[in-house]
């Protein structure tokens, strides 16, 4: 055991585990006043059911043995053999230390899929819909691409969860769109942001948690790490540059709204490729991520789907230029355990990175589709009309998060 | 000239303003407000404590018309507003003494 890693990878959970209530305020800060606890709720929530389904059942089935590439055995089942030992995934820090890394990482991404359903979807639903997603979908994803399963023996490069996170999440928010249909009154009325200094805020905690996201990744502290830490630095600040230019031109002012999802489109971007890919690179990831999702979200109204508060343009989108960008980009000379890109010579890189992102999409689409469909018939995933309209803080929690009177 | 303050259920409000537009309504103010009548409140619950609300969240929505209008307004609005269960709210009709437009010095329907 190094104790430098592990003071390192313990203070990367840290800043991981901040993420998921930044991005509850991300989240709450778009909805309207009467349904912002329900959000905040969905994506704080995930803190108590996932770590609780890691630790039984969720690790052992990512890194657990592999059995046939397509999932981990049982052997790590109540964390079993799971101690200060380090393990092979990361030889430097105990195995304990890895598990709740990798925790963090399983409770954001089903948070990250709560803006699709977001004012609408019924909380008992919602949590079963977690524990089933989780458990068939991230588990099997994650073991896939790091605990030893087919996509990553082919090559595919995801250094911090571009695939597993991102783009599994952005797919599984399309699923839940067409699954749950659209909120009430969808293109007849408007459903504005009731605070964006906390969308804001919570923007700012994401990029701050992301540096222990995407160079925590490295698993060590090393050059990877600081690569990984700089690129994504930088993704974000061009992709936030790049959003609010290109939304400049087009509506002819620069929004606040506009910067923070640039800032949250580039750090998806980056995620896979931190840690393969110099910083000009990052910087190029960054500019093109921000406007490829600006058009991404603009994309949602033209189909005419309600994905509350865009997690398929941002996250699915974002997710898969960045993956296809590590084809691109990724260099040896950054990381020798990584492969050549299109542009240092290696073409085949980026049909790989294709192929990992057709899989992602595919596998997460279907299986949450199916997951929605369950549970519709056994619970029925949303709320009434009246409910709806009364909002969710009142009809699903008995709250209000504001009172006047 | 008649004021018409209409209380009802807040998620009525857009389908209320479409179709006092389509009569030739010019515009309106609009308010959240609070209060009660014979629709009971509700129940909040914070740390295990539950809390009677009384005073339901509703908008209020005013506009003054000519005398002309009244009847299609009214019918209007409780066609629209009227969903058959307590707490539908209620419109208040108030004479109207003058109006006058501050831009130019209007006065009567014409500053309406």
């Amino acid at each position: 055991m190094n104790q430098a890693d592990t003071t390192f990878i313990l203070i990367s959970t840290a800043l991981v585990l901040f993420m998921t209530p930044g991005l509850a305020l991300f989240y709450g800060g778009m909805t309207r006043t009467k349904n912002v606890l329900n959000t905040i709720m969905q994506s704080f929530v995930c803190l108590g059911v996932i770590t609780v389904i890691w630790i039984l059942w969720g690790y052992s089935l990512s890194f657990g043995k592999d059995i046939g590439g397509l999932i981990g055995g049982l052997d790590f089942i109540g964390l079993k053999q799971v101690g200060f030992q380090p393990s092979k995934y990361a030889p430097t820090i105990p195995h304990l230390a890895f598990m709740l890394f990798q925790c963090m990482f399983a409770i954001i991404t089903p948070a990250l899929i709560t803006g699709a359903f977001a004012e609408r979807m019924k909380f008992s639903a919602f949590l079963l819909f977690i524990i089933l997603w989780s458990t068939f979908v991230y588990c099997p994803l994650c073991h896939w691409v790091w605990g030893g399963g087919w996509m990553g023996k082919m090559g595919a490069l995801d250094f911090a969860g571009g695939a597993v996170v991102h783009i599994s999440s952005g797919s599984a928010a399309l699923a839940t769109v067409l699954a749950i249909g659209k909120r009430n009154g969808f293109g007849k009325r408007s459903f504005l942001p009731h605070n964006l200094p906390m969308t804001l805020t919570g923007a700012a905690i994401l990029w701050f948690g992301w540096f222990g996201f995407n160079a925590g990744s490295a698993l060590a502290i090393n050059q990877i790490a600081v690569n990984a830490f700089i690129t994504t630095h930088i993704a974000a600040a061009t992709a936030a540059l790049s959003w609010l230019l290109i939304e400049w031109r087009y509506h002819g002012k620069p929004t606040t709204l506009g910067l923070a999802s640039g800032a949250v489109a580039g750090l998806v971007a980056i995620t896979p490729a931190a840690g393969f890919v110099g910083p000009i690179s990052a910087l190029f990831i960054g500019l093109i991520a921000g406007v490829l999702c600006f058009y991404g979200v603009i994309l949602k109204s033209k189909l005419g789907y309600d994905d509350a508060l865009d997690v398929v343009g941002i996250h699915g989108l974002g997710g898969v230029w960045g993956a296809l960008a590590t084809g691109l980009f990724a260099s040896k000379i950054i990381n020798p355990n990584g492969a050549n890109g299109l542009f240092f010579g290696n073409p085949s890189q980026l049909w790989i990175q294709f192929v990992s992102i057709v899989a992602t999409c595919l596998f997460s689409f279907l299986i949450s589709y199916i997951i929605l469909k369950f549970i519709n018939a056994l619970l029925g995933l949303r709320v009434n009309n009246e409910d709806e309209e009364t909002g969710l803080d009142l009809s699903e929690h008995s709250e209000n998060a504001y009172q006047f009177i | 000239m008649k004021k018409v303050e209409i209380i009802t259920r807040s998620f009525k409000l857009d389908e209320i303003k479409e179709n006092l537009t389509k009569l030739g309504i010019k515009g309106m103010t609009v308010t959240e407000v609070k209060g009660f009548g014979r629709q009971k409140g509700y129940k909040e619950v914070y740390r295990g404590s539950e809390y009677q609300v009384d005073f339901l969240p509703k908008i209020k929505i005013e506009i003054v018309i000519e005398d002309s209008l009244l009847e299609d307004v009214l019918k209007n609005v409780q066609d629209t507003a009227r969903t058959g269960k307590i707490g539908d709210g209620k419109i208040f009709i108030i004479p109207v003494e003058n109006v006058v437009r501050i831009r130019t010095g209007e006065t009567g329907e014409k500053a309406i």
